[in-house]
């Protein structure tokens, strides 16, 4: 019977995806308008935190997730031009945690696109990372889209130096509510680089930036920060459509500020509480936002996923493939001004799993 | 009769006694905060630790602050349990299925430091029992 349930729903959440995007499921579409039919497809993989306790041994459960999601991708019906991945490969930077990822992530039939986390990052300052998987900073051109790609990750000279060891340093960078963390920063070498690197292109090109962080504040307790987000979006203003990235949050979570739509990718892993749930410091959380169901902790895929993408007319979808719960499909209304969520972002069409407390 | 007035006597003084030690003082106070504050610390470092486990994850790794874990709803029916437990039986699941680790008895010093820590960081929500 739960079975039956499960496909049900998992049938209904199909067609509804299909149905709002016209296509059939699995299939993500770029296009820019009529003039230009150059599509594409393509996906996003996020913060698969594989942990290595010892030996060849590394914790099942975040194994499964992202093998979950490499399968899936694979199975495609139209394949996508190229798989992102989000951040937070490893746990703790090690290099037995990052060669691990890059073996399941070999499984991909696509090329790949890597935004570095902090998990991968504070072990050694990225040297691992810019060795054996991508560069931390780069931008490409796309058939009519600009990406780039940030490494919104670092932080303060003062706070990397203080630690006793670089294990002692990506400890602390690893909890979530440490009162002893440091705020995330594009920071000045980046920005500039940005600014040259936008300075080529068109304000009419579509831009797509990705983050590991959000490039907006959220709550500064957790690091659903980046502390120089206003500097970051200042450079991104004057473009006609631009679409924010990013991972580390591990939940559902979407905003607008001015022209720029921000949109947070699942995590294979684990799902985090919306900070409003922390009942002892404020928050601000976007309003926007329709909250994910509350995850059910006895299954430990819920409230965990990836996401299929699609840019119409230089705007995101999002089609969030959640493993336990519906499908989500996030979309830009021209009306409105700002995403919306295609199903429940009405107060009345909400339901009670939605509320977070 | 001089028995009986020693007997009063007794039993005043026994009362004043008794009147006496009902009472607590600042100091006490301040005394008791303090045993409370540290196993509330105490819990906080076995909440970010991967000790209760064997995997090496901790419960903050899901529960930054102790949130999404609502103690103020316990005792509430479980779907997954089948009936109505509290929160000490969902502090113990987690252990034994995310964490695999040994579960913890109910007067494990561990595990009320656990539910401390959980709680006071919940201090100050409205009491919600059974809700979802």
């Amino acid at each position: 019977m739960k079975k039956n349930i499960n496909r049900r729903r998992f049938l209904k959440g199909s067609l509804a995806a299909a149905a709002a995007a016209s296509l059939p499921l699995g299939l993500v579409e770029v296009s820019w308008g009529k003039q230009d039919h150059r599509n594409f497809t393509f996906a996003y993989i996020s913060d698969s935190h594989l942990t290595h306790i010892r030996g060849s041994e590394f914790v099942r459960n975040f194994d499964k997730g992202l093998k979950k999601a490499v399968m899936e991708c694979n199975f495609m019906s139209i394949k996508p031009d190229f798989v992102v991945f989000g951040g937070d490969l490893a746990q703790l930077g090690k290099r037995e945690e990052i060669d691990h990822g890059l073996e399941i992530m070999s499984r991909l039939r696509y090329p790949v696109k890597w935004v570095v986390g902090e998990h991968d990052f504070y072990l050694d300052m990225g040297e691992y990372w810019e060795k054996k998987v991508s560069p931390l900073y780069y931008s490409f051109d796309h058939k009519g889209v600009h990406f780039v790609v940030l490494n919104s990750i670092l932080t303060y000279d003062e706070w990397i130096n203080k630690w006793a060891s670089p294990e002692e340093r990506m400890q602390n960078m690893a909890r979530l509510d440490n009162p002893n963390g440091s705020p995330f920063m594009v920071k000045k070498e980046q920005i500039e680089w940005l600014k040259k690197d936008l300075s080529r292109i068109s304000k009419k090109t579509p831009v797509v930036v990705m983050s590991h962080s959000p490039l907006y504040k959220i709550f500064k307790p957790w690091n659903f920060w980046t502390e120089d987000a206003e500097e970051v979006q200042a450079i991104l203003a004057p473009f006609e459509k631009v679409n924010v990235l990013h991972g580390h949050v591990h939940q559902i979570l979407y905003n607008q500020i001015g022209n720029i739509s921000f949109q947070a990718m699942m995590s294979t892993a684990w799902p985090w509480p919306y900070p409003v749930s922390y009942k002892q410091k404020p928050n601000e959380v976007p309003k926007l936002t329709v909250f994910m169901n509350r995850a059910d902790p006895f299954k430990e895929r819920d409230a965990t996923g990836w996401s299929i993408l699609n840019l119409e007319d230089g705007r995101v979808t999002n089609h969030l493939k959640l493993w336990e719960n519906k499908d989500r499909i996030l979309r830009y209304d021209e009306a409105k001004g700002h995403l919306v969520d295609t199903e429940y972002q009405e107060p009345s069409k909400r339901i009670p799993p939605q509320e977070h407390y | 009769m001089k028995n009986l007035i020693l007997f009063i006597t007794i039993l005043a003084l026994g009362c004043t006694c008794a009147a006496v030690a009902d009472e607590f003082t600042k100091e006490d106070l301040k005394k008791w905060q303090a045993e409370y504050m540290a196993a509330v610390k105490e819990g906080e470092k076995l909440f970010h630790s991967s000790s209760l486990g064997k995997n090496k994850v901790s419960c903050d790794m899901c529960h930054p602050n102790g949130s999404n874990t609502h103690p103020e709803t316990y005792p509430k029916f479980q779907k997954q349990i089948g009936k109505v437990v509290g929160l000490r039986d969902m502090i113990n699941w987690c252990i034994q299925n995310p964490l695999e680790g040994d579960i913890l008895k109910a007067d494990d010093p561990r595990m009320i430091a656990l539910e401390a820590y959980i709680t006071h960081e919940r201090r100050g929500t409205p009491l919600a029992p059974g809700k979802h």
